[in-house]
């Protein structure tokens, strides 16, 4: 059984639905990417996977579970995390307190888990008194994403957590992810650097205009002529 | 020396005093918008409201003979009227404003139905205790502490009244409970990060319902604490609202919307501004009339007393024109 699944999932925002049938599935040690052109309908599915907008059709299955149109604070304590695209910290908080807002749904001591985080991002914890308004992109790429691991979560979606970033912190990001997925998370994310992150995917999703159009390893993705041609640039 | 001394009851005592109401008042307003986005315009009448509970209880404590000399029944009573006003407050954002929330209403409509609140507010207090004015302290006495200042040819003494004294100590009892509340506490984080990014907080799994709870449960303390604190220093009406609207939200907005320390600051700003624009300067100006080119004329205020609220209104112009999201930066809408 795998750990996330959707099934021809219908939603949208109130208006003419934006995913017209979305099918795709994660395994606990997969690190699923979704490429698409602008205004495919990426951030849309992660949206509804995490109950923020209306599920009208299909249905989605987390262990096992039917959880379409389920709030966050209901998601987060069955191990879903979500770093949205943009306005992913808490600007006037500093470093430590949004780690702790990302701990909220946690009763346990999570000091072990903050460590955690610390550990694969050091220069957090050196900043761990400074407002996460006053860092820069990539370190705030980082709270994010801190914040996200800090409920323990057993799938981690992330919308472009390269957005924005130089190509050194691309990298640098990246090769977090891939070690946040070594530790047994989880991972699906959405990316404009499409080529590098299908790189390293388990699971390649090519999404256009609110549906898959190929599905496949990152690998088998990167080495279609088509997809090439069409949402790779060649 | 004198005349300083008079400055000083008339201008730091009194600027303390009003300083110390708005603020209280004030981290209400700023309180609810940051969470809630919407100017919440009854909340003076929570404070009239919440005034008038105190009022109530203080009567029954002195029919029930719980009195004692050493502070006023109003002041004995404040704790036990600050929570029955938190229920009050729970109650009707539940009646009013959840609903509406629930359908998705836009900040003005929120605005428009607490101005709806607030004629209810009014009415039912009316309905209750007539258009009349009321004191706590019809059978109690105000205290009033005079101390004496050491220096030759003194004859004046600082002079406060024991409510006044108090009401200080109120304050900064609240504002520090606040302080470790927002900066200490779970909860008081989970408000921050609300007001800070609703939609991430909401991503985060808190429990943004029960944010919006704690909120009205201070906002409505709190207002009860600075209606009462009013009411203890001057007099008790239905409509104590009318004069104090203005000078809260004029200090919520030039601390910066959604900032608590801010909303503190901006009452003390406003307290202080008022009492120095309606002082009588030619009291300072009287000891130096030969050396003056001009005749120091009788009263020499910067506003007349009737035209005190304006003051707040300048203040706020000014302040938004040099800073558009107030002192502390604060929400911009
Ligand atoms: N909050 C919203 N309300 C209404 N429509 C929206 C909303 N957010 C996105 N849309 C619409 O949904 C469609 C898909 O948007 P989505 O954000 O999912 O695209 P995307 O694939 O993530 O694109 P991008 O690469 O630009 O991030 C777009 O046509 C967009 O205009
Ligand atoms: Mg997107």
């Amino acid at each position: 059984m795998a750990l996330l699944e959707i099934t021809d999932l219908v939603g949208g925002y109130g208006g003419a639905p934006i995913l017209n049938g979305v099918n795709l599935a994660i395994e606990q040690s997969d690190i699923g990417v979704i490429v698409g052109p602008n205004g495919a309908g990426k951030s849309t599915t992660l949206k509804a996977i995490f109950g923020l907008l209306k599920v009208t059709g299909g249905s989605i299955r987390f262990m096992g579970e039917e959880i379409q149109n389920a709030l966050p604070d209901r998601l987060v304590p069955k191990g879903l995390s979500f770093v949205p695209q943009e306005k992913n910290v808490f600007v006037s908080m500093s470093v430590e307190e949004n780690l702790e807002m990302g701990a909220f749904t946690r009763r346990d001591d999570f000091s072990a888990t903050m460590n955690w985080v610390y550990d694969m991002f050091p220069v957090l914890r050196e900043k761990r008194r400074q407002p996460a308004g006053e860092l820069s992109g990539g370190q705030r790429q980082m709270v994010a994403m801190g914040r996200a691991l800090m409920s323990q979560p057993k799938l981690l979606l992330l919308d472009e957590p390269s957005a924005g970033l130089s190509p050194r912190y691309v990298l640098e990001i990246f090769e977090q992810i891939v070690k946040v997925n070594a530790a047994g998370v989880a991972i699906l994310m959405v990316e404009q650097n499409a080529r590098q992150a299908l790189a390293f995917a388990s699971r390649g999703f090519v999404l256009a205009t609110g549906r898959n159009r190929f599905t496949g390893t990152g690998q088998e993705l990167i080495a279609d002529p088509e997809v090439a041609k069409s949402f790779l640039g060649g | 020396m004198n005349e300083l001394i008079f400055f000083f009851n008339n201008v730091v005592v009194a600027g303390i005093v009003l300083g110390s109401i708005y603020a209280v008042g004030a981290i209400g307003v700023t309180l609810i918008f940051g969470i809630l986005r919407f100017a919440h315009f009854a909340h003076g009448d929570m404070m009239t409201m919440g005034a008038f509970i105190a009022f109530l209880l203080a009567m029954a404590a002195t029919a029930l003979g719980i009195t004692t000399p050493l502070v006023p029944t109003g002041f004995l009573v404040l704790p036990i009227a600050m929570f029955l006003a938190a229920g009050v407050a729970l109650g009707l954002d539940k009646g009013f404003y959840a609903p509406l929330r629930k359908r998705g209403a836009r900040p003005v409509t929120l605005l428009i139905a607490s101005i709806g609140v607030t004629l209810i507010i009014q009415g039912l207090i009316r309905l209750f205790f007539g258009s009349g004015t009321w004191s706590f302290f019809e059978i109690e006495t105000k205290q009033l502490i005079r101390i004496p200042v050491p220096l030759e040819g003194v004859t004046r003494t600082i002079n406060f009244t024991q409510p006044q004294l108090l009401m200080v100590i109120c304050t900064a009892i609240a504002v520090l409970a606040l302080h470790v509340f927002l900066t200490r506490s779970r909860l008081g984080k989970a408000m921050r990060a609300m007001a800070d990014n609703a939609d991430l907080a909401q991503v985060s799994g808190i429990n943004t319902k029960l944010v919006v709870r704690v909120t009205w449960v201070i906002a409505g303390a709190l207002a009860a604490m600075a209606g009462t604190m009013l009411a203890l220093d001057v007099s008790l009406k239905p409509d104590l609202a009318f004069n104090i609207v203005l000078p809260i939200f004029a200090a919520a907005i030039v601390g910066g919307l959604g900032q608590s320390y801010g909303a503190i600051a901006g009452g003390f700003l406003i307290g202080f501004a008022e009492t120095l624009s309606i002082f009588n300067w030619s009291v300072l100006l009287r000891p130096l009339a030969n050396a003056l080119p001009f005749e120091v004329p009788a009263t020499l205020a910067i506003v007349p007393t009737e035209y005190k609220l304006t003051v707040a209104f300048v203040i706020l112009v000014v302040v938004l024109l040099w800073r558009p999201t107030g002192i502390f930066k604060g929400a911009s809408s």
